[in-house]
């Protein structure tokens, strides 16, 4: 069945290598600046009293 | 072979006031769900929920538990309505006064087949039935943005309080509220084959399922990070109970599906993971073991390799529950039964094995969805072992955490620093202009699965190849001519008729657009369809 072509083909040529991820994940120094940028924009919305949003976090027990 | 079975995901929101951290969250929460019946319906009549198909108490062990035994949050339902049986529509007796709704019970019934209710002090929305983990996906994106609709209904009503909704499971104080996966699988299956052979799987998945969490213990008493939220507060092998002494295995057998056909596996062990990959390898891969499972129980599968999937069986299941979510560098090693010590990547490899040995001794792949989950997967596990920060675009906990550790390094937090908790906690706030997830969707940090616009299509349209369908459509074309509704079942009040009418869903693959979407076309009214049904 078509299927399993499919799937027989791809592992034929490595699976490991060709991951789902549509692109590829960037490398180290690359990862850094982006997480730089990133605590930058987070640094605009976090809340700015931390202490007083994170004792006010109460919620009553779920499921 | 194949990715696809009935499944859903409930999820308990966490709801704050903000500013006030004493205001009443079951007040809250209602106001969360009316809020969205009075915009979204518009002044229509609010069916209710049909309980008579509910069972919290019955045991998949096998016993039932007494009503006067169970932890009174177990009682999920309403006592003592016969069950009703048959197909097509079933008269009922009117009532003769009105139906109380209790403000407190908060329900509605969403035109996408989903339900939004009020459940132990938190606003729950449970995605309609869908047949495949990405659908999952996106009817669970659909009820971050109901909740959303909510959030922001309230922020333009000064009457009422503004409210904010997290996507996620603990609050760092000692409190747990859940994130549930359900299910359908063959009935064929005992209960404790099911268990015995989920459980070290259950056990492992965190790594690459997990939220992330700060704080380690259920008060987060010790500081730190780990994979998951749930973790330190599983406390039992196998149980009924899901508010306390929260079990690996919930053995909650209410199918709300011909009980002769089918069980709910009802995993609560699960956290609410915004990462859409994340969430669709989740469903993906337990939606396979589970498979295994079945093909296992029918003989499909060499026996080598059932022996190889029994022999996973932990020695203390509970206690490496907390062990893997507690090691960030995935390498310690966990007890098995037999004595052999294998990590939790080990073992979901053994699974992966396991799960293509029987693929290759029952011919091959169904879809490509299911090809795409076995390929994410091997993937996943392969640089889980080798570079775990190249999963931070799939996998929740390590996109969190890169952003903690940069925050960590370049502020030179202790994770006792408040600010951490913050990020953890602000992490899922369906707000797009406070949630930190949304920030790394904006930046493109995240990988996506779905599109904003089909998630916006799949708040109000249902899923076309489950009974959500027949459910979500009946309420979008005749909403003031349904008096209730449930996972199986819609009960009609018709103007004029003698009855009630209700109409039974027992299978949860009727009602689809296949079935009854010419029937819905052509029925202008509910009197119409209930002719042409009882036909």
């Amino acid at each position: 069945m078509a299927g399993q072509e499919h799937v027989r083909r791809r592992e034929d040529d490595e699976p490991i290598d060709e991951p789902g991820t549509p692109t590829p994940a960037p490398a180290a120094q690359d990862r850094d600046a982006e997480v730089d940028a990133l605590l930058e924009e987070i640094d605009d919305v976090l809340e700015s009293n931390a202490e007083q949003f994170v004792r006010g976090f109460v919620q009553k027990g779920g499921q | 072979m194949t990715v696809r079975r009935v499944m859903g995901i409930e999820t308990e929101y966490g709801v704050l006031q903000p500013g006030r951290p004493m205001a009443n969250p079951m007040l809250l929460s209602s106001h969360v769900v009316a809020v969205h019946a009075a915009a979204r319906e518009a002044g229509r009549a609010r069916a209710r929920w049909d309980y008579d198909d509910e069972d919290p108490l019955h045991d998949a062990r096998g016993f039932h538990l007494q009503r006067a035994a169970a932890h009174p949050s177990l009682l999920t339902d309403v006592p003592d309505v016969p069950a009703p049986s048959g197909d097509g529509p079933q008269e009922m007796p009117r009532t003769t006064v009105e139906e109380y709704e209790d403000p407190g019970a908060a329900n509605v019934i969403l035109t996408n087949g989903a339900r939004l209710y009020v459940d132990h002090a938190h606003p729950e929305y449970s995605t309609p039935e869908v047949t495949n983990p990405l659908d999952a996906v996106r009817w669970d994106r659909a009820g971050e943005l109901v909740m959303l609709h909510s959030v922001r209904a309230l922020a333009s009503s000064p009457a009422l309080p503004d409210v904010a909704l997290y996507k996620n499971n603990v609050d760092g104080k000692g409190a747990t509220y859940g994130t549930h996966e359900n299910y359908l699988v063959d009935r064929a299956v005992p209960f404790a084959d099911l268990a015995a052979r989920i459980t070290p799987f259950l056990v492992t998945r965190q790594v690459y399922t997990g939220a992330g969490r700060v704080g380690i213990g259920q008060r987060g008493e010790t500081p730190g990070f780990q994979l998951s939220q749930r973790a330190d507060y599983m406390e039992a092998e196998v149980g009924l109970e899901t508010t306390l002494r929260r079990p690996i295995v919930n053995t909650r057998d209410e199918p709300h599906a011909d009980p002769a056909r089918w069980r709910r596996l009802h995993v609560i062990i699960g956290d609410a993971t915004m990462l859409e990959v994340a969430t669709y390898v989740r469903l993906g891969t337990t939606s396979l073991v589970l498979w295994l499972v079945e093909q296992a129980e029918a003989g499909a599968v060499p026996n080598d390799v059932v022996r190889a999937v029994d022999a996973l069986a932990l020695r203390d299941p509970v206690s490496a529950v907390h062990a893997v979510s507690h090691d960030l560098t995935l390498s310690e090693r966990l007890e098995l039964a037999d004595g052999r010590r294998l990590t939790a990547l080990e073992v979901q490899a053994e699974y992966l094995a396991a799960v293509q040995a029987a693929l290759d001794a029952t011919g091959g792949v169904g879809d490509d969805q299911t090809a795409d989950v076995l390929r994410r997967w091997a993937s996943l596990l392969e640089r889980l072992g080798t570079d775990p920060a190249s999963c931070a675009r799939e996998v929740e906990w390590l996109a969190k955490l890169r952003l903690l550790e940069g925050m960590r390094r370049r502020d030179h937090l202790d994770w006792d620093h408040p600010r951490l908790s913050a990020v953890d906690l602000q992490w899922s706030d369906v707000r797009p202009e406070r949630g930190l997830y949304q920030r790394l969707v904006s930046a493109g940090a995240v990988e996506l699965l779905v599109t904003p616009q089909e998630a916006a299509d799949a708040v109000v349209h249902p899923p076309h190849d489950t009974r959500a369908y027949f459910r979500g459509e009946a309420v979008a074309r005749y909403a003031g001519e349904i008096s209730a509704a449930s996972w199986d079942s819609v009960v009609f009040d018709v103007a004029g008729a003698d009855t009630l009418q209700r109409v039974p869903m027992r299978d949860p693959l009727r009602g689809t657009r296949a079935h009854v979407g010419e029937l819905l076309d052509r029925s202008p009214d509910a009197a119409s369809l209930l002719a042409s049904l009882g036909a």
